[in-house]
């Protein structure tokens, strides 16, 4: 009698191959199906995460223990630790947590959508494009963070909307996209060397430390608006994750299936530059956590395609383990995090093309 | 791989419902259509394909379009399936402009497989036809009870159950094709359009599938359009053929009673000779040379 009904829900399982979680309230108003293997990598990479939130907290030129550590997180702290812990170490932890999932989360919107593992939203011309914006509030108002991220902000926004129409002809297809968005990086980027080369010393500099990609000047001042994006673009990613997916058919399969094709790209377009641009804005560009995440998550997890939800958390992993190296591989210097990720990222790209390369 | 003959074998209890199939046939009501269009003008920006088109897919039928190459016939499917907005002229589900349903409705009872998908790299079988349950999730319900037995029946309708767990890359072309149709099948829509489903595939497959169109056709009950190249799959399996030239419709109906030697010169400009098909007394297109003879 107790047998034969599990008997009965095993014949029922469909088998998808490697072992899936399926969560589902009673009345079936909530239900996911989910790779295990992805879920359980999920958790450890956060963990991992996690941990190394918790040590970088602790580290630094004023140490704590972990009793320490734990006591000022939870409000029974001294002065000194509440001020270093909370209000300096904590905004910068977090940010690199927070913009480290939106480029992963970003990244895997745009391979998704050109079906290229390069994919980013470079290809479309949004980091030079944010930097012009930034290089010209420094050159022309001198700018400070805000400013900064609002010429960055609105310079990424408009390059990427023009490339974006640019490379519109009966609907956007990911090659086109790819070529125009090269041919304006290309464009923009030697006006962008203009720019700097006419400039005065000082503010060279100023726009060299922007364009290397840093999270030294955070504060929570500086975090708390790009954190409020961040959740809002968080929310948007995972509502329409579901089309991602189904445009990776095919437009034709897609549009059969009930998707409104270039409505639901042009909505993941928005909400992938949205991501990147919170990241730029705040901490200018860093480079390869939206080109790299996607990718080894995929490995890591065996999924089909990238995935949102591991790229992210790869990503946060990512960019918060090379701020700790920045922070700590030149003694007495905090370099700009985006050098770090721009050498680990050179190295990954190296692989990633070796490894094509031999494919073919 | 399955050979042709063990499907064929696979299917023999439904050689017992011959009798079963010839009611299909007359159930099969030509006044009655919940697909058809209206006076359509199809085109892509400003080329004109179709000009004051109109067309019925009969329910319960299996209608197949034919016609020679750019005969409009692919954008013909494309309109129907609402991948194409004509240019006037509308095209009508269930009696509504099907541009005017909600994307997710349509889906619901119209499946497509398109000339040309994707599989994701990576993906496995089952994987890949669960996605064909879109248009019945929602956003917080995203695998029920009901979406397991639909991908269950889809794997079975097509004998891909037992590759379920593999990966799709690794399929031969003949299995890939059989779970693209299962991922659509997933959708369970009344009714189903095929572009070219038998395209790149050797005979043996060919027939696979036209037999799998026609189980869904008879057995399951779906109405199935279809387009093909080869007349005489068509012939044989088509309960209702489209025959298309220069974007219009030159005949419609059951191949037995449009197919002539006429018909077939008029739409592909060949000479051929009709004879009835010694298996399925439907009639077989002989091709001649242009002499009209063989000497």
């Amino acid at each position: 009698m107790s047998i034969e009904p599990s008997i009965k829900y095993q014949a029922q399982r469909v088998n998808f191959g490697p072992s899936q979680i399926i969560l589902a309230s009673p009345k079936g108003r909530f239900s996911i199906r989910m790779q295990r293997r992805s879920v359980v990598a999920g958790v450890v990479i956060a963990a991992v995460g996690m941990v190394l939130a918790l040590w970088s907290l602790a580290m630094g030129e004023i140490s704590f223990t972990a009793a320490e550590l734990l006591n000022t997180i939870f409000g029974n702290g001294t002065a000194a630790s509440e001020r270093v812990v909370l209000s300096w170490r904590l905004p910068r932890v977090v940010m690199a947590l927070a913009l480290g999932a939106a480029l992963g989360a970003s990244g895997a919107i745009f391979q998704s959508l050109t079906r290229n593992p390069l994919g980013s939203p470079d290809i479309i011309g949004f980091n030079t494009g944010a930097y012009t914006g930034a290089l010209a509030v420094i050159f022309l108002a001198g700018g400070g963070y805000f400013q900064i991220a609002a010429g960055a902000l609105a310079g990424g926004l408009i390059t990427a909307a023009l490339v974006y129409l640019l490379a519109y002809r009966r609907g956007s297809q990911g090659f086109r996209l790819i070529i125009v968005g090269i041919a304006f990086s290309a464009l923009l980027a030697s006006f962008n060397s203009w720019l700097i080369i006419r400039s005065e010393l000082e503010e060279a500099m100023s726009a060299a430390v922007w364009g290397a990609g840093s999270l030294n000047a955070i504060g929570w001042e500086q975090a708390k608006p790009a954190l409020l994006a961040a959740i809002v673009f968080f929310i948007a990613a995972a509502m329409i994750a579901p089309r991602m997916h189904m445009l990776e058919l095919g437009d034709d399969a897609a549009n059969a299936l009930g998707i409104r094709v270039e409505r639901s790209r042009l909505l993941l377009m928005v909400v992938g530059v949205g991501l990147t641009a919170l990241a730029t804005a705040a901490a200018g560009p860093i480079s390869f956590i939206a080109l790299a995440a996607p990718q080894v998550a995929r490995r890591i997890t065996r999924s089909a395609g990238v995935q949102l939800g591991s790229s992210a958390i790869l990503g946060a992993v990512f960019l918060l383990l090379s701020d700790v190296i920045a922070q700590r591989i030149v003694p007495d210097t905090s370099l700009p995090v985006g050098v770090v990720t721009v050498s680990v990222g050179g190295a990954y790209l190296i692989w990633l093309l070796l490894r094509e390369a031999k494919r073919n | 791989m399955r050979k042709t003959s063990e499907l064929i074998q696979a299917d023999l209890p439904k050689v017992k419902s011959h009798q079963h199939n010839i009611d299909a046939e007359n159930h099969e009501d030509l006044s009655t259509s919940r697909l058809n269009g209206h006076d359509l003008t199809l085109g892509y920006e400003q080329r004109i394909v179709s000009q004051g088109l109109d067309v019925n897919i009969p329910d319960g039928s299996f209608t197949v379009i034919i016609g020679p190459n750019a005969c409009g016939k692919s954008t013909l499917l494309r309109a129907l399936s609402r991948l194409l907005k004509p240019v006037a002229g509308q095209v009508i589900l269930d009696g509504k402009p099907i541009h005017r349903l909600p994307a997710k409705e349509v889906a619901k009872r119209l499946g497509l497989l398109p000339q040309s998908s994707i599989a994701p790299e990576g993906i496995t079988v089952a994987d890949l036809v669960a996605r064909g349950r879109y248009p019945h999730q929602k956003l917080l319900s995203q695998w029920s009870a009901a979406d397991e037995q639909a991908v269950l029946e889809a794997l079975q309708a097509t004998k891909t159950g037992p590759l379920s767990h593999r990966l799709v890359d690794e399929l031969s072309g003949g299995q890939r094709q059989r779970v693209w149709v299962a991922m659509v099948l997933a959708q369970q829509t009344p009714l189903l359009l095929l572009d070219e489903p038998t395209t790149y595939l050797d005979i043996a497959h060919q027939i696979e599938i036209m037999e799998l169109c026609r189980q869904l056709n008879r057995g399951n009950g779906h109405t199935v359009v279809a387009v093909l190249h080869d007349l005489n799959h068509a012939c044989r399996y088509a309960s209702h053929l489209i025959a298309m030239k220069d974007g219009n419709v030159v005949a419609a109906g059951a191949p037995r009673e449009i197919v002539t030697e006429e018909l077939i010169h008029e739409v592909f400009g060949l000479h051929s000779q009709i004879i009835e098909d010694p298996v399925s007394r439907t009639p077989l297109v002989i091709p001649l040379g242009e002499s009209g003879s063989w000497d």
